[in-house]
């Protein structure tokens, strides 16, 4: 009995020693902001910040690879929570929003065949451009819905893509996601989008779908500043400056540009 | 020899009777200058040049490119981007004939292929713009360059004509056998090789015999007829059946010392230098249960299809597909107001009965597509992988080995449309392999 007891509690003793000289000599080095900075993280591990979950976008910041304010779904908050562990300061940036530039529905843009395959835009794509007449619009098969990790985007009844601007997190993935590059990260607070992405000529534009932008520059000559210009037969919107007047959407003859406010809570179009 | 895999879909050789029939002038025709593999080609002419009849319009973009010709004589009305088969605009010429149909005078035989120098005779091919007309469209004179370091020692003739409803090399071998067996002893001196192989399929047997009987005796040549399989005129598979030589993975014919050319590239490669016949003319295949009149067309390079429907009878109404070569590997059109190209094999008409509207299911691991594979693919596991994005593991799969034959898709009980996810997903990994060069460099 006596040497029963000795020998587990010598056995005991032994292991114990074991464990304290592996904790002392096989530790793993975490840099103790790591941890703090995972503490403010949301912990979704959605990957939105482009690393492997929250653990692993702490560790890059502590690291210096990473900046403070690259968690999207955290927003300022944590940015600034993070910014303050790693004795940073950062800038305040404008919350951005993906915003779909097509208008392209089923009923503004015809088809040019029926398209029979993979459901899937980037497969769709490869066959002449995809359905539609327009080479340039939304096939609507919803590569960039399947993308977002927040549901913050869908497929509307009208076979397009349109974002919900209060769920967007601006991760990027619905941008990398499109095949025809149709999705924008913008400020939120910009009023005034072209909604179209065509590059064809004014007529040819025009002839496949309703609401095309067809370059003629009346909204250039309206803003006359740097805010709007139409190049490669698109007007495009300088979201570093943008115009502000929602009067320029009335002067579009297709109704191409639209009038948006996303800072607000419910979503416009 | 057989090769392993492949499928049996029914035939429909309803044309294999029909004697080649001219198509009479037109007026208007459309010239792109994409229609091979390889780099376009460049203009050489101007809106409102008069042209002759086999007029270069363009002169080849680099080594691997040619020239394309006018295929009558006329004015260039424009050259401008316009339709094209692939689904996009792209440049062409569009010449509106003058109906005097006259040669250019810079169309002169070359001389006799038999006391003429290798070089020449390649010369000779790629001036007048010659490419593979099976429908790959890859230009003959680079074709017929293999780098020093693989000799060719094999020439293989391919008769086979394996896509279902074509049979355009069907009735060229029937009625010019003399120029096909030309053609053979012209690319068998281009290359100094001493031994040729003629594959025609069994479905094709008064086929083989025209050109056994037409053989010049100074060839040395050997004619076999081939199991009916789908795809026994693909390159690799052809190869295998006639000479046992298996294609490294990743590898080209010449890596075992052949090289394969279809028959309608023979017949236009005895003209290219017998009469100086640029490539603006092929025969083609109008068919499929849509169309009214089908026919064996002998058509000139640069006729709007509409013009070709027109020509056999029109669409029938119930119309729902035309594709651009046979039903397994054509591309289909949404506009009739394309040309027919020098890669054109065939015009297949289907009507809505004929063609099926699915919806694609989960793979359900049957097998069947393994057992089809002509190349020894888990098409199973690579529609699997695409689907999921994952392009890098494609690799370890030999992705890019896929021929795209689509004996696949044909016999999947899932109706997954295999051969679509495959092409997605060999694009990803040539992107993916192109910036690990770069990377790298």
């Amino acid at each position: 009995m006596i040497v029963a007891t000795t020998v587990m509690a010598g056995l005991g003793l032994l292991a114990g020693l074991g464990l304290s000289l592996a904790a002392r000599f096989f530790a793993v080095e975490v840099d103790p902001r790591q941890e703090k900075i995972l503490d403010v993280l949301p912990g979704a591990n959605c990957g939105g910040c482009g690393y492997a979950g929250c653990n692993d976008f702490a560790a890059a910041v502590a690291r210096g690879d990473a900046a403070p304010d690259g968690c999207p779904v955290g927003g300022a908050e944590t940015a600034a929570a993070v910014a303050e562990i790693m004795g940073l300061v950062i800038e305040e940036k404008e919350r951005q929003v993906a915003l779909v530039l097509c208008q392209g529905t089923r009923e503004n843009a015809p088809t040019k065949f029926q398209y029979n395959g993979m459901a899937s835009c980037a497969s769709a794509a490869l066959l002449a451009g995809g359905d539609k007449l327009c080479r340039y619009g939304c096939l609507g098969l919803a590569d960039c819905q399947d993308a977002c990790a927040f549901q913050a985007i869908e497929i509307t009844a009208g076979g397009i893509a349109r974002v919900i601007p209060e769920r967007c997190t601006a991760c990027g993935k619905c941008v990398e996601a499109c095949p025809k590059d149709l999705i924008k990260l913008v400020p939120e607070s910009a009023p005034i989008h072209v909604l179209c992405s065509s590059r064809d000529k004014g007529p040819v534009a025009r002839k496949a779908c309703k609401v095309a932008c067809i370059g003629c520059k009346k909204c250039e000559k309206f803003v006359g500043d740097d805010s709007m210009k139409v190049e490669d037969w698109l007007a495009r919107v300088d979201y570093d400056n943008p115009p502000r007047d929602p009067a320029v959407a009335g002067e579009c003859p297709t109704h191409a540009i639209v009038e948006l406010h996303m800072d607000a809570k419910q979503p416009v179009h | 020899m057989k090769f392993k895999g492949g499928i049996h879909p029914q035939y429909n050789k309803g044309t294999a009777a029909a004697p080649v029939e001219e198509m009479p002038l037109g007026g208007r025709y459309v010239v792109p200058l994409a229609q091979h593999l390889g780099a376009p080609g460049k203009p050489i002419v101007a809106k409102g040049d008069v042209v002759g009849r086999g007029q270069p319009l363009s002169e080849p973009g680099g080594f691997v490119s040619v020239a394309v010709h006018a295929p009558t004589s006329g004015k260039v009305k424009a050259i401008k981007e316009l339709p094209h088969p692939l689904g996009l605009d792209m440049t062409a010429v569009e010449i509106e004939p003058d109906g005097e149909d006259a040669w250019w005078e810079g169309v002169q035989p070359k001389g006799d292929w038999r006391g003429m120098d290798p070089a020449d005779i390649r010369d000779a091919l790629r001036e007048a713009g010659l490419v593979g007309m099976g429908g790959a469209t890859f230009p003959t004179h680079v074709k017929l360059s293999p780098p020093k370091d693989k000799p060719i020692d094999t020439f293989i003739l391919n008769g086979a004509e394996c896509e279902p409803y074509l049979t355009s090399d069907h009735r060229v071998m029937l009625e010019q056998p003399r120029e096909v067996m030309e053609g053979v002893g012209l690319f068998m001196k281009v290359l100094g090789v001493k031994k040729a192989h003629v594959g025609v399929e069994a479905n094709k047997a008064d086929a083989l015999e025209a050109l056994k009987a037409a053989c010049p005796p100074d060839l040395d040549v050997d004619f076999a007829l081939l199991e009916v399989k789908y795809p026994q005129g693909s390159e690799k598979q052809l190869i295998y059946a006639l000479t046992g030589r298996t294609v490294p993975a990743g590898g080209l014919p010449m890596d075992v010392g052949c090289l394969v050319q279809n028959v309608g590239t023979a017949v236009a490669a005895y003209e290219a230098v017998a009469k100086g016949w640029p490539l603006i003319q092929r025969v083609t295949t109008v068919t499929g249960a849509a169309i009214s009149q089908p026919k064996n067309l002998r058509l000139r390079v640069g006729t709007p299809l509409g013009d070709v429907i027109a020509f056999c009878g029109g669409l029938t109404e119930d119309v729902a597909k035309v594709v651009y070569g046979g039903p397994m590997m054509g591309i289909a059109q949404f506009s009739l107001d394309v040309p027919i190209i020098k890669g054109t094999s065939g015009v297949l008409c289907l009507p809505d009965a004929e063609v099926v509207q699915y919806v694609a299911d989960a793979c359900i691991r049957c097998g069947a597509c393994v057992d089809a594979c002509p190349m020894g693919l888990l098409p199973s596991t690579l529609g699997v992988l695409c689907e999921r994005d994952r392009w890098e593991d494609l690799e370890d799969y030999n992705v890019l080995d896929c021929i795209e034959c689509g004996s696949c898709a044909f016999c999947c009980p899932a109706y997954r449309p295999l051969v679509q996810l495959i092409k997605r997903g060999k694009a990803e990994l040539r992107r993916i392999q192109k910036k690990r060069q770069q990377g790298a460099a």
